[in-house]
C-alpha cells in the first residue's frame, strides 16, 4: 500500500513484572499498521494480549506493566517519546477509545451532557453554549432519541446500547484519526450489537476514521473488518485480508477457533476443540507458543518460535507448517 | 379473589386433571407459568405495578430431550429457569415434574424433587463457594440429600471428577486454582452428584472462550447420552443453542414468541423477532456453504417489562406491524407440525 499508515507499530513489547520475579510477556514483539479509512480487527481469546496492545497504544499501561521496547508512530509522530502532557493531547484528538463496559467507562455522578461537553471543551476551543450544541448534535448523530433530555440524564438511566452510543459520541467528538474499540459489543444483545457495529461503520465513513476493532468474535470480524490479525500468547500468529484469511486459514490456531464455533447453518454432532488451555503469559513454552495445544506439532516447533512469514498477498503466518505446504488436509489426524 | 385463593383453586383443579394431560414420556410440563415481581412506590411502599418477568409460559420437555431457550437480556429466560426449580416462587401456573405438580408444594416435599432437578449457572466463580475444596463442593449434595458414608462420597466425587475430565487429585484443590472452563466442569460434576434426571443450564458457556466453550458443550452432550439427562438449556447465543438443543423456544419480554424443532426454527423462522435474531448474528464467511440470509433489521430496544406494549409486545420494534397487533395479543398457535408461533401474521 502506497498510502502512509495512520498508525504504525513496530516490535512492541509490553511486559508485566509480577511480585515473584515472574515476567508476564503480555505483548511480545507485535508489529502492524493501520491505514486511513480501514477497519482492522485484532482477534484472540482472553489473555492473548489484544487489550494490552490497545492500552499500550494509548499509553494507559499501569504498574507493574511497562512498555519495554518498540515504536508506536501515529501520523508521523512517535508516541513513546512524548511527554505525558503531549500524550494527553493525542488521546481524544488523534486516537479515541471505546471500551467494553460503558457503565464503568462513564462517570456515574456526572450527567451525559457534562461528560460530552467536558471532552469537547478540553480539546477544542469553544464556549459552553457551543459545546452544548455540538454535544446535542453528536448525540443525534449516534442515533439517540430525545437528545436534549438525555443531556441531563445520568448513565444509569440509559440502557447498555444507549450507553455505548454515548461512548461513541464522546469518542468521535474531536474527530480522531483512529478509533480503538475494545470489545465494544460483547456486553450487548445481538440485535443491539448489530445496531452499534453498523453505527461505528457509519461513523468511520462519515469522519474518515480508521477503526481498530478488538474482539473475540470471528463473526463480527467477518462482517465488519477489512483486515484481521489473530493474536495468541502475546504475538500475532496470522494476519491478512479478512476474506482471504478466513477462507484459506494458514495457522492451526485460527483453524481451531473457526472449527470450534457452533454454526447455525451447519450440523455437526461434535464441535472440534482446541485441546488444553492458553498457557500463562509468564510461562510460555519454549519454541512455538501454540505448540502445547497444536494437533500438528513437530519437533522443530518445540525448539524455536517460527518467524512471521508471508504466505500469500498481504497474508502472513507464524507457523512452520507453511514450509511443508500448509495445514495438512486430513480430518483424521 | 386473592392470590392465595387462586392457588388453592388451581391446586384443586390440578389434582383432578393433571394425570391425563401428560404424555407418557414427558418429564416436565410447564403450564401457564407466571412470575410477576411487584414494583413498590410512594412513601408507603405500596405495590404500584408489576414487572411481568415470565408471563403465561407453557411447554413440555420429553425425557432425554434438550429444550433450548433463547432471548435477549430481560426476556425472562433466567427467571423461568429459577421458577421451574422453585428457586423463585411462581406467581401462577403449574409445573408438573414426572406428573406431580411442584408449583406450590411445601419445602420438604420440594427437597425430594430437587434430587432430580439441578442447575448449572453461568459464572462458576460466583456459584462455587471459594472456601470449599472441590471434593467438598461435589460431596455436599450427597451429604445433604443421601446417607452415603464418607468413603462412598469420596468414591463418588472421584468418579464424577473423572467423568467431567478432571483428575482425582483435583479433589483437594480450591475453585480459584482452576481456569474458567475447568470451574464449569466442577459445577457440572456437582450438579450430577445426585444422578438427577433434569438439569437446567443457565448460560453455562457464555463466560468461556470459544475453544473452551466447545470442550464444555461436547462434555455436556456426552454426559447427556451417558446418563440420559434432560436439559433446559438457557442461552443468548443462537449458535450454541442450535448445537445442543432438540427444540428451541424464543422468548421475548416474558413470553414465548416461537417454539419449534431446531432445524425447523433455524431454516424456517416465522416470528419476525426470531428472524431478526437469526440475521443479527454476524456469520463467519469461510467461503463454503455459508447461507446468505436477508437481514431483518429491527430498531429500538426492549421495552420496559413494567410497562409492556399492549397487544403484541414486539410490535414497537416489528417491521411488519399492523393495526391488529396493538389491539390483540397473539396466542401461541401451531402452524405446522410442532411449530408454534405467536404472531398475527400467521392467523
Amino acid at each position: 500500500m502506497a498510502e502512509q499508515p495512520v498508525l504504525d507499530i513496530d516490535k512492541l513489547k509490553t511486559y508485566f513484572y509480577l511480585d515473584d520475579e515472574k515476567v508476564a510477556k503480555a505483548v511480545d514483539d507485535v508489529s502492524f499498521s493501520v491505514y486511513p479509512g480501514e477497519t482492522v480487527a485484532l482477534v484472540g481469546e482472553s489473555g492473548s494480549g489484544k487489550s494490552v496492545t490497545a492500552l499500550s497504544i494509548m499509553q494507559l499501561i499501569n504498574k507493574p506493566g511497562r512498555i519495554v521496547e518498540g515504536t508506536i508512530v501515529m501520523n508521523g509522530k512517535e508516541l513513546l517519546q512524548m511527554k505525558p502532557k503531549q500524550m494527553t493531547k493525542v488521546r481524544g484528538n488523534d486516537i479515541a477509545m471505546v471500551f467494553q463496559e460503558p457503565m464503568t467507562a462513564l462517570n456515574p455522578v456526572f450527567t451525559i451532557g457534562n461528560q460530552i461537553t467536558e471532552m469537547i471543551r478540553k480539546h477544542q476551543k469553544s464556549s459552553k453554549n457551543q459545546a452544548r450544541e455540538k454535544a446535542i448534535e453528536l448525540l443525534k448523530t449516534v442515533g439517540i432519541p430525545r437528545a436534549e433530555d438525555i443531556m441531563n440524564e445520568y448513565p444509569h438511566q440509559l440502557s447498555g446500547g444507549m450507553r455505548q452510543r454515548v461512548m461513541i459520541a464522546i469518542a468521535i467528538s474531536c474527530e480522531p484519526a483512529l478509533l480503538i474499540a475494545d470489545e465494544p459489543t460483547t456486553a450487548l444483545d445481538v440485535t443491539i450489537q448489530a445496531q452499534i457495529l453498523d453505527l461505528m461503520a457509519d461513523m468511520r465513513d462519515k469522519y474518515h476514521m480508521s477503526l481498530l476493532l478488538i474482539t473475540h468474535d470471528l463473526g463480527v470480524v467477518s462482517e465488519y473488518a477489512d483486515r484481521v490479525m489473530v493474536m495468541y500468547g502475546g504475538q500475532i500468529v496470522e494476519e491478512g485480508p479478512t476474506k482471504e484469511l478466513l477462507r484459506t486459514t494458514n495457522h492451526p490456531y485460527t483453524k481451531g477457533l473457526l472449527n470450534s464455533l457452533p454454526n447455525i447453518d451447519k450440523h455437526v454432532d461434535r464441535l472440534e476443540t482446541i485441546k488444553g488451555t492458553v498457557p500463562a503469559a509468564f510461562n510460555f513454552p519454549k519454541g512455538c507458543r501454540f505448540s502445547t495445544r497444536c494437533p500438528y506439532v513437530m519437533d522443530k516447533c518445540l525448539e524455536s518460535n517460527p518467524e512471521i512469514t508471508e504466505v500469500g498477498p498481504e497474508h502472513y503466518v507464524r507457523c512452520y507448517l507453511h514450509e511443508n505446504g500448509g495445514i495438512p488436509n486430513d480430518e483424521s489426524r | 379473589m386473592t392470590n392465595q385463593d387462586k392457588h388453592v383453586a388451581e391446586l384443586t383443579r390440578d389434582h383432578s386433571d393433571h394425570q391425563q394431560l401428560l404424555d407418557q414420556d414427558t418429564l416436565i410440563s410447564v403450564k401457564n407459568v407466571k412470575k410477576y415481581f411487584p414494583v413498590k412506590g410512594g412513601i408507603l411502599k405500596r405495590t404500584v405495578g408489576h414487572i411481568k418477568a415470565v408471563d403465561d409460559v407453557s411447554f413440555d420437555i420429553k425425557e432425554g430431550e434438550t429444550l433450548g431457550v433463547v432471548g435477549e437480556s430481560g426476556s425472562g429466560k433466567s427467571t423461568l429457569g429459577r421458577v421451574i426449580l422453585r428457586l423463585l416462587e411462581p406467581t401462577d401456573g403449574r409445573i408438573l415434574f414426572e406428573g406431580a405438580d411442584i408449583a406450590h408444594i411445601g419445602n420438604r416435599k420440594m427437597r425430594e424433587h430437587r434430587k432430580n432437578m439441578q442447575i448449572v449457572f453461568q459464572d462458576p466463580l460466583a456459584s462455587l463457594n471459594p472456601k470449599m475444596s472441590v471434593g467438598e463442593l461435589i460431596e455436599e449434595p450427597l451429604l445433604v440429600q443421601t446417607s452415603a458414608t464418607k468413603a462412598e462420597r469420596k468414591q463418588k466425587s472421584i468418579e464424577l471428577l473423572e467423568k467431567v475430565g478432571l483428575r482425582a487429585s483435583d479433589r483437594t484443590k480450591y475453585p480459584h486454582e482452576f481456569s474458567g472452563g475447568q470451574r464449569q466442569r466442577i459445577s457440572i460434576a456437582r450438579a450430577l452428584a445426585l444422578n438427577p434426571k433434569f438439569v437446567i443450564c443457565d448460560e453455562p458457556v457464555s463466560a468461556l472462550d470459544v475453544s473452551i466453550q466447545a470442550q464444555v458443550l461436547n462434555l455436556m452432550k456426552d454426559l447427556q447420552d451417558e446418563f440420559g439427562l434432560t436439559y433446559l438449556f438457557i442461552a443468548h447465543d443462537l449458535g450454541v443453542v442450535k448445537h445442543i438443543s432438540d427444540r428451541v423456544a424464543v422468548m421475548y419480554l416474558g413470553r414465548i414468541a416461537e417454539i419449534a424443532p431446531k432445524d425447523e426454527i433455524y431454516k424456517n423462522p416465522k416470528h419476525p423477532y426470531t428472524q431478526a435474531l437469526l440475521t443479527s448474528i454476524p456469520v463467519v464467511d469461510t467461503g463454503e456453504d455459508t447461507i446468505q440470509r436477508e437481514k431483518v433489521k429491527i430498531s429500538g430496544e426492549l421495552p420496559s417489562p413494567a410497562d409492556p406494549p399492549s397487544g403484541c409486545t414486539f410490535r414497537t420494534r416489528c417491521p411488519f406491524v399492523h393495526d391488529r397487533c396493538a389491539a390483540e395479543r397473539p396466542e401461541l398457535k401451531e402452524t405446522e407440525n410442532g411449530h408454534y408461533v405467536a404472531c398475527h401474521l400467521y392467523t
